[in-house]
């Protein structure tokens, strides 16, 4: 009994989080794909079991298609130049220079603001005529443009949004992690006649990988988590061009109540996700030196 | 410890005598209510809550602003489906469908039963109860409703040498006008356009009017059935997509619903097409004389109705739905009706409504209000099926497509159709 006792009070130690974690995260992730094979219960009719018919139908849906799409192109648009902002944010921000607090809060003021704020100043920027955009190209005798109305701006749009909402968190962790690195290893380098780029290129970077990693897996979680501003902006539109998996999901599920349907829908979300963060761990986990 | 326990039963004991006395005194009705349109909207109905509470001290009334009309609906199911719907709601007409499929509401028949409910349920514009009745029962009570109209901007037409109390009666009006109102300055950008007809989230309402007036019907009465594939629905679709691509006295791409009355005030458009509902709204801020007219007709004149009615949730106890049935009566007699449509522009949903002298001497004053009222005689219901919003969605769809020129009239209509048809097939039998 006695040898027990340890692992039972260390079961005892992770009980509260595990009850969270299963009632919250696993059971409705499992109970998804369970209903996922069943058709939305309605009024009268009770739901039934229809295999993989929910999954057949997501095939010939071209509104899923252009979702999942828009959402490769978010992604691919604002994982990589969020990301880059924020290392080169966090370096200018880590020098000595004039106004340093001023520009490190500057820089993270957007990542304070909720989404949905964000969301409806930016609705003014866009707007057509009269909005801050339109309003600086009429200065330079550009035409008014139709922004968020256009199939063709209206998700550039949105990336840009969601950028400048994003580098500025990421920056956070790139200032942190910059100013662990010991300084013994800069002057080490000057006293070798590194350049600056070349001891960005071979000390600094590497030694960010770890942060690296971390900031990736959260942009690639947030490029398909974030929909608030597709709520606020284009409620998907015009024609789906701008429509995000997540918002779609959310479409098919608290508008059309095709709760089935939105539960294979979501089972697919989770699928791309846990691919993308399994390959994240296990091919960049070996690039990655902890120190 | 034994403090603590007479504490405790004290306590239980307290609560118990509230919650009975409560329970003895008043019945508590929740009621979700969206505002979608400009102006001291939640003042105006926590008022008319309030006068109600005070004329009938039996029932008490939790108001509840639930957002636009979307998030309305998608709040009362989702409370609905966690077992704790809303008493009463004010919900789209249009969703009056989707309520009865979910098995979510009462018909009014049930409650407002005898002589005086029958005349009750009779004394509403038969243009209105068109999406309120099916089946042979009524589902929902006119209240915040709407006619699409046109506002136009009376400086503007005097500039442009056009007179400032004609505003266009058919399409061929709207068309030559909205070329003389549109403004360019030397570089050939647009600084005024003629028109701007809205069509970003819900654009299947303002079109249509244009397919009414057209001459199509869009759906059948039981909302089983839909016709964009219709060539009047086709060619009213290419002359709205022509008014910004060939006429060019419309901007181009979506145009956004919301900021369409800024647009107009702030001088960007001479003319546009939205909801009476804006009425007061647009009444205190526009900075320029202007007039209300009915649409411009084509085939026949026209217009959709619009806006929400009240329902009463099935999840009642007789008494709630007694208190319910008070309430919405109370929300709808001829006198309220007549302040609501005053202080915001939408309806009175009455005839009788019209023949206090409050609205008398309004209409006196303001003759514009009155304009919605009269377009009623051509006016049709609402485009509403089975699964409404997602067959509102595929025709949106490809109102969007045809706009933003992705795909042509013709074969947006026929798209639409196919998935329409696709969603309702269960319905049909």
């Amino acid at each position: 009994m006695r040898r027990f006792e340890p692992q039972i009070q260390g079961w005892l130690l992770l009980l509260p989080a595990a009850v969270l974690l299963v009632a919250f995260t696993h059971y409705p992730a499992v109970a998804t794909v369970w209903h996922s094979f069943f058709s939305t219960a309605r009024g009268g009719r009770a739901a039934q079991f229809i295999g993989l018919d929910n999954y057949r139908d997501m095939m010939d849906d071209p509104v899923f298609w252009q979702a999942l799409r828009n959402n490769a192109v978010f992604a691919l648009g604002t994982i990589p130049v969020s990301i880059a902002l924020a290392l080169l944010m966090a370096l200018w921000v880590n020098g000595r220079i004039l106004g340093r607090g001023m520009l490190r809060l500057a820089f993270f003021t957007p990542t304070v603001l909720p989404m949905i704020a964000v969301a409806n100043i930016w609705l003014f920027f866009y707007t057509p005529g009269y909005g801050l955009i339109d309003q600086l190209g009429s200065l330079f005798g550009l035409p008014e443009h139709n922004w968020l109305g256009n199939r063709d701006t209206v998700l550039g749009c949105l990336i840009v949004v969601t950028v400048w909402k994003e580098a500025g968190f990421f920056m956070i962790f790139y200032l942190a992690a910059l100013q662990q690195i010991s300084p013994v290893l800069g002057e080490a380098a000057a006293v070798e006649g590194a350049g600056r780029w070349y001891f960005f290129r071979r000390v600094t970077f590497p030694l960010l990988m770890p942060t690296t990693l971390f900031v990736l897996v959260n942009a690639v979680i947030n490029s398909f988590r974030l929909v608030d501003h597709v709520v606020a902006m284009t409620k998907g539109g015009p024609d789906n061009a701008s429509a995000l998996l997540l918002y779609y999901i959310y479409d098919v599920g608290f508008r059309f109540w095709d709760t089935g349907y939105a539960a294979a829908l979501t089972v697919v979300l989770l699928v791309i996700l846990a691919v993308l963060a399994l390959g994240q761990f296990l091919i960049l986990e070996r690039r990655v030196h902890y120190q | 410890m034994r403090i603590l326990k007479t504490l405790g039963a004290a306590g239980c004991g307290a609560a118990l005598l509230v919650a009975s006395a409560v329970s003895a005194r008043a019945v508590e009705l929740s009621f979700y209510y969206p505002v979608a349109v400009g102006g001291p909207i939640t003042k105006i109905i926590d008022s008319m809550v309030a006068d109600f509470e005070k004329a009938d001290p039996g029932i008490t009334i939790k108001a509840i602003y639930s957002g636009t009309y979307q998030e309305t609906i998608t709040k009362a199911l989702t409370a609905l489906k966690s077992g704790e719907p809303p008493h009463v709601a004010v919900i789209l007409s249009t969703d009056m469908f989707t309520l009865i499929d979910e098995d979510a509401i009462l018909p009014f028949d049930e409650l407002a039963t005898g002589p005086e409910g029958k005349k009750w349920l009779n004394a509403f514009y038969p243009a209105f109860m068109a999406n309120s009745r099916t089946g042979g029962k009524t589902w929902g009570i006119p209240f915040q409703r709407s006619t699409v109209v046109q506002y136009w901007n009376k400086e503007a037409f005097k500039e442009a040498g056009l007179d400032p109390e004609k505003p266009p009666k058919t399409w061929d009006e709207m068309v030559a006008f909205g070329k003389k109102l549109t403004k360019r300055d030397a570089n050939g950008h647009v600084t005024q356009w003629g028109l701007q007809i809205p069509t970003s989230g819900f654009p299947y309402w303002l079109f249509q009017a244009l397919a009414t007036e057209n001459g199509a019907i869009l759906m059948n009465e039981a909302g089983t059935e839909v016709h964009f594939d219709d060539p009047k629905v086709i060619g009213a679709l290419q002359f709205l997509v022509d008014l910004s691509k060939k006429d060019g006295i419309m901007p181009a791409g979506i145009t956004e619903w919301g900021t369409t009355p800024e647009d107009f005030f702030q001088r960007k458009i001479a003319m546009m097409w939205t909801t009476t509902g804006n009425l007061t709204n647009v009444k205190a801020k526009a900075p320029f004389p202007f007039g209300v007219a009915q649409l411009p007709a084509h085939a026949r004149p026209g217009s959709p109705t619009g806006g929400g009615n009240f329902y009463i949730f099935k999840k009642t106890t007789p008494e709630q739905r007694q208190a319910a049935l008070k309430f919405v009566e109370f929300m709808t007699s001829p006198e309220r009706a007549a302040e609501w449509g005053i202080k915001t522009g939408y309806v009175a949903v009455r005839p009788d409504a019209w023949e206090t002298p409050a609205m008398k001497e309004y209409v006196a004053s303001f003759p514009a209000a009155a304009v919605a009222r009269d377009q009623l005689a051509s006016a049709v219901a609402e485009f509403s099926t089975h699964e409404n919003q997602r067959v509102t969605k595929a025709l949106n769809d490809g109102l969007q497509a045809a706009l933003t020129g992705t795909k042509t009239p013709a074969q947006a209509m026929k798209d639409a159709q196919r998935e329409a048809d696709r969603i309702l097939r269960p319905y049909r039998h």
